[in-house]
């Protein structure tokens, strides 16, 4: 998935990815897409959810080995 | 009405784990878009209290309590496998490993996403804290009753 903004996540831990997302989506424009790269397991329903709870498109995970990238676009 | 999008945590352990809890929600919470705020009450009020602050005028037995459970976020002590202070330091040394933040950077993370923090002043009158030997993070000091104010107008309520 192509992505406008992307963080790294890599190595932090539940809450640290939703936070640096919520801080970054802040940055971003309307319509634009963020990927977040974390290789905690949990962002794979987390994102989902916190999209549901803050009202931005959860646009999907790509899973590749232990490395899990998520986009969320920007409403 | 009850806000929806609001949680209160009640943090009335000084524990270590138990304190990683209470901010690990908070700052989630706060990430999520959740309005939150944070009572400290009892041993809770030892994470809130700066490190090293000596209180005047304390009586002897808020000296004790002052002198046997030490403030600050550095200090705090597991509710289980404490070990003498071997337990917390083995469990900071896994979290450093694995990157897990501290209860300090929690703290400010927490602080920086508007997290409210409010220390109780019945407690503190208790344990001998005084106002000043606060850390700066504390936004005000408050009663029960304030705290159930805010409870009533949150749709979650925890007490760690």
């Amino acid at each position: 998935m192509k992505a406008d903004v992307s963080i790294d996540c890599l190595g932090l831990f539940c809450p640290m990815p939703i936070v640096k997302t919520a801080e970054k989506i802040k940055e971003i424009d309307a319509g634009k897409v963020l990927e977040v790269i974390s290789d905690d397991e949990g962002i794979v329903d987390d994102m989902p959810n916190w999209c549901k709870m803050t009202g931005h498109e959860f646009l999907g995970v790509e899973q590749n080995e232990d490395e899990f990238k998520a986009y969320v676009k920007k409403v | 009405m009850a806000d929806k999008n609001a949680v209160t945590i009640i943090a009335f352990s000084g524990d270590l784990d138990k304190l990683f809890a209470s901010f690990t929600i908070a700052t989630g919470a706060a990430a999520s878009g959740m309005k939150v705020s944070m009572f400290f009450t009892f041993w809770g009020l030892k994470l809130i209290q700066q490190e090293g602050s000596k209180p005047k005028g304390l009586n002897w037995m808020q000296k004790m309590f002052s002198w046997m459970v030490k403030p600050g976020t550095e200090k705090r002590s597991l509710s289980k496998l404490n070990m003498f202070g071997a337990g917390p330091a083995m469990l900071k040394k896994l979290m450093k490993k694995s990157k897990v933040p501290s209860l300090k950077e929690m703290m400010t993370a927490a602080r920086s996403m508007g997290v409210k923090m409010t220390a109780c002043t019945t407690s503190m009158e208790v344990m001998g804290i005084t106002k000043e030997s606060l850390s700066p993070e504390v936004d005000n000091i408050a009663g029960v009753t304030s705290f159930l104010a805010e409870a009533k107008e949150s749709s979650m309520t925890l007490f760690i």
